[in-house]
């Protein structure tokens, strides 16, 4: 717990890098850190067995996830008097193995996490390190416009760009990732204009470095410590909000096995059926937890200013 | 403070024409003709054209815009296209039950965030820290569509405690006078109502509250911590100030700055939140309507309800800007 | 005659996980009404754990009074409890911080900062303690005190926020005030004007006072009784005026030498004690100051040396005088 016991663990060197030592960077001084960070190892498990899910569907899945069977219609999970080891978790309404369809959910809430946040990243990291380095008009166009974006709550901002769309995942997707867009913006511009100032930023420019190669070389690799975290947040923010368009209708369309649709299905189930609803939502909720844990924990090791 | 408060409240004027701006061409510029929409893919082309004149549908972007403006300005939102009503009678309807559920669970995470959040810091690595710091982490993860489903199993399929949906039994009738049931129900003294009023809210409000009540817990636990390590907070205790008064007035109203500014921010989410709440409990208020337009593909709902909704969105925000300032005397009017 | 203030081995240590702090080790003193003591040592000596522990403010954990008396008005204050202790803090003993920046609430009028302690302590009513507020900061010198009442501290300069801290601490017409640096934080000419203010109302109120500071300019203007703190123990302790004729240990010749003086024509160097203040967590076997002393002997490497009093009332902590 305490710092010198921190350093002396964190130095104990794997043995051949006995010269690598002083030259670790700062990242792998925060990864030694992250260690040490229950919260964040908690959440890093959570996600590599979620992970697992994903990867593995096809073999961990004892069923096919959208093979409907007239015959085991809502059948209960293998705790209840009447469950039995072939549907573990049970059935819902239309016979489908819930325990195939969670797993098969991880796959697409994966999905859903990296291809939303590859939107806000990429756009948002360009607008704001634009914003940040060219200052002046451009910045205050990008960032008014940033701002106009934040004017609305996110869920419904993503719903409106959706029902526009029209309701599929991939547009939710989109939607998902243009509402976080701001956040990332908002962060980068605010690093590169802290790092901008710094003496290596005006050696590099007084060398003659060209205004992109300044950017993405020097400036961006300081401001990512923030920008991790912010990702590993978009993550859990990205899945819950799949998941709750696609609970609207909005999102992934049936017999998809996304968790968000399965609840909204399970809703009319909810006299007959608790597993149908309960499954789902508590795989949405500790994939969520999975990042959002991580995602403190890197806050905490990489950036302590960003402590809330 | 008055200049101050006249300046934020000028400033809403361009965000909320650059909220006009989005919400307009976000709408208009999407691929698809709402006439089509509306009318469905088998519309003849007479009844089409129809709809676009009656519309407006059939000028150019701009003169469509421009009205949208002119009308917005005079207040008016249109009709909506489903119920050939007035948008603004429409909302005026729900938008009391939003405000309502909306309070209520404020109430509920205010209270009871602040609450864990102060007990928690006052005695920080207590077991009662751990819990309630646990809790608020899996608060803030929380599909709150899921949770309000599982309330709904346990404590009225179940237990049959509470209502399952709905804001008020059929048989329950409320005079309006401000639309909010509590409270029309406590100015008429209709003690019935006002039971049947609280029962159907608490479910709602609770899943509502969830996540801010989760982050107003993390915040004012940081913060109150922060404020307690402070040389005026050693001031206070030399002083002589028992410790009541040290953490309820000493450092409570310094550790209130930034949970203020957080319980603002907290009713775009609640905003945003009372979407899949309403929807869940059949809660009559704007996000359900909202939706319901949605699905209808009513684009003139949508517009209105998405331009009220941020309107009141960025005005909580600029009120809670001015509520910082005033619960702030080192920013006073600068 | 009973001491106003009488410190009896006083051990205060801090246990953190990388060991146990001694930060205040057996130290003891004494202090005569109305009179004033200074308190003199490097950062880290132990002398505002020393006075944070009269205080029983010690943060615990992780800090612990382990052991000692401190007995004030011939009541030992460490066997109180917390209710009664907290009727004498800000009462008869109160306190001033270093930092008149960040030492007021920023939240509230320092009017009614000034007020609590009366309403606290004094039983008196919202106006009445306003009027009594004003006239402290009138006592204080803070100009146009009427308005001044309603002031955030924001609004005010750091001279003027110490002197509502003085303001605050005289409120009660305390026994003892506990000075912790006050004037560190300030300008030199307001720091003048600070600690004449304190004398000048020690005289007048008949308060005692304890003086805390880094600086023996401040000492030799104010104190008439000096004890020098190292590394959490007292290493000399004498009247001002002997002090500064006849520094008997090492440490404080090396303090004297390191100040500036007037009164110099010889264009002595100034010089600085060599080395720094040990961790309290590692600190040197023996004589805790060996390392940095230039007369540092075998004996003094190897056992701690007693506090001794070579002459009458001067006493010290150094195997020179044994």
């Amino acid at each position: 717990m305490s710092a010198a016991a921190t350093t002396l663990k964190g130095t104990q060197p794997a043995p051949t890098n006995e010269g690598l030592e002083k030259s670790r960077s700062p990242l792998v001084e925060a990864l030694l850190r992250l260690r040490k960070n229950k919260t964040a190892i908690a959440g890093l498990i959570i996600i590599l067995i979620f992970l697992c899910m994903a990867l593995f569907a096809p073999w961990l899945a004892p069923h096919d996830p959208i093979k409907q069977s007239l015959y085991s219609k809502l059948k209960p999970p293998i705790w209840d008097a009447k469950g039995t080891w072939e549907y573990v978790l049970g059935t819902d309404d239309f016979g489908r193995d819930l325990l195939s369809r969670i797993i098969y959910g991880a796959r697409i809430s994966m999905v859903v996490g990296v291809v939303s946040v590859s939107i806000s990243l990429f756009f948002g990291t360009i607008a704001g390190a634009f914003a940040g380095f060219y200052g002046g008009k451009i910045d205050n166009v990008i960032m008014r416009f940033m701002d106009l974006l934040l004017a609305f709550p996110s869920i419904l901002l993503a719903i409106v760009i959706v029902a526009f769309l029209g309701p599929s995942l991939r547009n939710a997707m989109i939607a998902i990732g243009v509402v976080s867009i701001p956040r990332y913006a908002r962060l980068v511009r605010g690093s590169v204009l802290e790092e901008y100032s710094k003496d290596y930023v005006q050696a590099a420019r007084a060398l003659g470095a060209r205004d992109g190669r300044l950017i993405f070389l020097h400036i961006l690799p300081n401001c990512l410590a923030p920008l991790i975290v912010q990702t590993t947040l978009g993550f859990a923010s990205a899945i819950l909000e799949a998941a709750a368009l696609s609970f609207l209708g909005l999102g992934a369309q049936p017999p998809t096995p996304e968790w968000g649709a399965m609840l909204a299905n399970g809703r009319a189930l909810i006299l007959r059926a608790w597993w149908a609803v309960t499954f789902p939502g508590l795989m949405i909720l500790f994939s969520v937890l999975g990042f959002n844990l991580l995602g403190d924990g890197l806050r905490d090791a990489l950036d302590p200013r960003l402590r809330d | 403070m008055l200049s101050f408060i006249l300046r934020r409240t000028l400033a809403l004027i361009p965000t909320v024409f650059g909220i006009s701006v989005l919400v307009f061409f976000m709408i208009h510029l999407v691929p698809g003709d709402p006439a089509e929409m509306m009318l469905g893919e088998r519309a003849s082309e007479q009844a089409l054209k129809e709809v676009r004149e009656q519309l407006g549908l059939d000028k150019p972007l701009y003169v469509q815009y421009g009205r949208f403006l002119a009308r917005l300005a005079k207040g008016d939102l249109g009709r909506a296209l489903r119920t050939n009503e007035k948008i603004t009678t429409e909302i005026a309807d729900r938008f009391p039950a939003t405000v309502e559920l909306s309070i209520a669970a404020m109430i509920f995470a205010v209270t009871l965030g602040m609450l864990a959040g102060i007990l928690s810091a006052t005695r920080q690595y207590s077991v009662f820290d751990y819990s309630s710091m646990i809790f608020s982490l899996v608060g803030v993860s929380m599909p709150i569509f899921w949770l309000g489903l599982i309330l709904m199993i346990i404590f009225s399929v179940h237990l049959g405690w509470l209502p399952l949906s709905g804001r008020l039994s059929y048989h329950i009738h409320i005079e309006s006078i401000t639309g909010l049931y509590i409270l029309d129900s406590l100015l008429t003294l209709n003690w019935p109502a006002l039971k049947d009023a609280v029962w159907h809210i608490i479910m709602p409000a609770f899943t509502l509250s969830t996540i801010p009540m989760a982050i107003i817990a993390r915040i004012t636990r940081s913060s109150m911590l922060e404020v307690l390590r402070q040389d005026y907070i050693r001031t206070a205790k030399a002083k002589g100030l028992a410790p009541r008064v040290v953490h309820y007035k000493h450092a409570l109203k310094n550790a209130l700055i930034p949970v203020i500014t957080v319980i603002g921010l907290q009713f775009g989410i609640l905003l945003g939140g009372a979407i899949l709440t309403e929807t869940i409990f059949a809660w009559p208020g704007i996000g359900l309507w909202l939706l319901n337009a949605v699905y209808a593909r009513d684009f003139n709902a949508v517009q209105g309800g998405t331009m009220l909704i941020a309107t009141t969105f960025v005005t909580i925000n600029m009120l809670v800007d001015i509520l910082y300032a005033w619960i702030n005397p080192r920013i006073k009017v600068s | 005659m009973t001491k106003l203030l009488e410190v009896q081995n006083l051990k205060t240590y801090f246990f953190t996980d990388r060991g146990v702090a001694t930060a205040v080790d057996d130290v003891s003193f004494s202090l005569d009404a109305g009179k004033t003591l200074c308190i003199v040592g490097e950062s880290g000596c132990g002398k505002s754990v020393t006075a944070l522990s009269i205080m029983r403010l010690i943060p615990e954990p992780p800090g612990r009074i382990v052991g000692g008396r401190i007995f004030f008005e011939g009541t030992d204050l460490l066997t109180l409890s917390e209710n009664r202790m907290r009727s004498i803090r800000g009462n008869k003993i109160s306190m001033i911080f270093q930092e008149p920046m960040t030492s007021l609430n920023p939240v509230f009028r320092v009017g009614d900062q000034i007020a609590e302690v009366l309403e606290l302590h004094e039983n008196m009513k919202g106006p009445e303690a306003m009027d009594r507020a004003v006239e402290l900061l009138r006592m204080v010198g803070i100009p146009s005190p009427e308005s001044r009442i309603k002031d955030y501290p924001h609004q005010m300069s750091g001279g003027m926020r110490q002197r509502v801290m003085i303001a605050m601490a005289l409120a009660c017409n305390p026994k003892l005030i506990i000075a912790d640096e006050p004037t560190t934080a300030l300008d030199v000419t307001i720091q003048a004007q600070i600690l004449e203010l304190m004398d000048e109302l020690s005289r007048t109120t008949g308060t005692a006072i304890l003086l805390i500071t880094h600086d023996l300019g401040v000492v030799a203007e104010t104190a008439q009784h000096v004890v020098v703190m190292y590394a959490g123990r007292v290493v000399e302790e004498a009247p001002v005026k002997q002090l500064f004729h006849d520094p008997l240990h090492p440490y404080t010749r090396g303090l004297m030498r390191s100040i500036p003086s007037m009164s110099d024509d010889q264009r002595r160097r100034l010089e600085a004690i060599p080395g720094v203040v040990p961790s309290l967590l590692a600190l040197p076997v023996g004589c805790k100051f060996n390392d940095r002393c230039r007369h540092a002997f075998d004996r003094c490497r190897a056992e701690e040396p007693p506090l001794t009093a070579p002459k009458d009332g001067h006493s010290v902590r150094c195997w020179l005088f044994h």
